[in-house]
């Protein structure tokens, strides 16, 4: 069974393949990103996020936030500075929210007794176990360059994958070494990870390295990654085809 | 390898190349003072072959800490030494050969990585992943590279 709803802007998608999978599973998580978005949507002036960028101090934070900013220095650390959800003194961690959203869906579905599924949000993906025949889960990459096309296909079981890159809303990405001139180092970075969480900090964070990115990963354990440039041209990191359906 | 990583690798041993063959020179002008710096870093240039600073220069004496500049698989950090009013010691504080992923990447520039050309394929999938990135922490990340780069 399978249901996909618009949240946040982004197209949430469910699958569960366990036999008798509950109308209510599929709507508490779709609940579930709705009341994080509440939280830390920049765009909404009553998300708490909001507020303490508007400043409320410290001491009213809730205790998931300030897990999540602890969570966003962490990331900040292991990336070498990469990561940082602090501009002019706002702060925007939703870089990070949405992959650890993305695995709280998902261990939601867990804690239901659910085995086999998978929770899509905007092509960054948790897959629990495998499909149907215990195949796994096939997960395509687009191509950046023609959204219409489907360039890989990936067979994950129990892992995350998500994917860096400017294709579908066409943002401006700079090039680190020249603020003057748009980036034309990577158009797209997808990272095959442990889980979700990890798959998307590591893969936001990469994709801000430019061409060191993949090299940032191919060193990182646990880790593939298939890094595009304008041209068209992939990089993979040595473990990635197996991965890949041939 | 791309350009700018070649820059980059190419402006830090210039750096250091420039360094030594300074300090090795100002050690023949003061002959009493001895210079610290891994041999590593010379690359059989000889100091002969380096154009030398104006032999007035003088320094304030003290040391001095430089400021970690990235060499890509780890940072450079020197401390200077003036006495005399001449650079008399070179003391290197970080170089990436203390690292172990370092000493593979000054062997061999850059790993090797497999490339392709993308091609369309058609195939059933699940489910897709693409770029979908929008958020402002993503922007602002990436601001704080440029700040780092710069």
């Amino acid at each position: 069974m399978k249901q996909t709803r618009d949240i946040m802007g982004m197209p949430v998608t469910v699958e569960i393949n366990d036999a008798h999978a509950k109308p209510a599973a599929f709507q508490a998580v779709f609940d579930y990103f709705s009341r994080v978005d509440q939280r830390y949507s920049t765009y909404k002036p009553s998300s708490e996020i909001s507020q303490i960028n508007a400043g409320l101090p410290r001491a009213k934070w809730s205790q998931e936030m300030k897990q999540i900013m602890k969570l966003c220095q962490q990331t900040k650390h292991d990336t070498n500075g990469y990561f940082d959800i602090e501009h002019n003194g706002q702060l925007d961690p939703s870089g990070l929210v949405k992959g650890w959203a993305i695995q709280n869906a998902a261990d939601l579905l867990a804690d239901k007794g659910y085995k086999h599924y998978y929770v899509d949000v905007a092509g960054d993906v948790q897959v629990s176990r495998s499909n149907t025949g215990n195949k796994p889960w096939r997960i395509g990459i687009r191509n950046p360059l023609n959204r219409d096309e489907i360039i890989k296909v990936l067979n994950v079981r129990s892992q995350g994958v998500a994917t860096s890159g400017t294709a579908i809303r066409g943002n401006h990405i700079y090039n680190p070494l020249s603020r003057a001139e748009p980036a034309k180092e990577l158009i797209s970075l997808t990272v095959i990870g442990p889980d979700i969480y990890n798959a998307d900090r590591f893969a936001t964070a990469a994709f801000a390295m430019g061409t060191r990115g993949i090299h940032f990963l191919e060193k990182l354990k646990g880790y593939e990654a298939y890094a595009i440039d304008p041209a068209g041209i992939a990089t993979m990191t040595t473990g990635f085809e197996s991965y890949v359906t041939s | 390898m791309n350009t700018s990583t070649m820059k980059k690798l190419g402006l830090s041993a210039f750096v250091i190349l420039t360094f030594v063959a300074y300090s090795l020179t100002q050690r023949q002008d003061s002959k009493n003072t001895a210079v610290v710096a891994p041999t590593t870093t010379t690359q059989g240039t000889s100091p002969s072959s380096s154009s030398t600073p104006s032999s007035g220069t003088t320094y304030k004496d003290g040391s001095y800490t430089g400021t970690a500049a990235d060499a890509y698989y780890g940072y450079i950090q020197v401390k200077a030494i003036i006495s005399g009013g001449k650079l008399t010691d070179v003391i290197f504080l970080q170089y990436p050969n203390d690292r172990e992923n370092s000493v593979s990447i000054n062997q061999q520039a850059m790993p090797y990585l497999k490339q392709e050309a993308i091609q369309a394929q058609s195939a059933h999938v699940n489910t897709i992943s693409g770029a979908s990135d929008t958020s402002q922490a993503f922007v602002q990340s990436l601001t704080s590279a440029l700040n780092q780069a710069a």
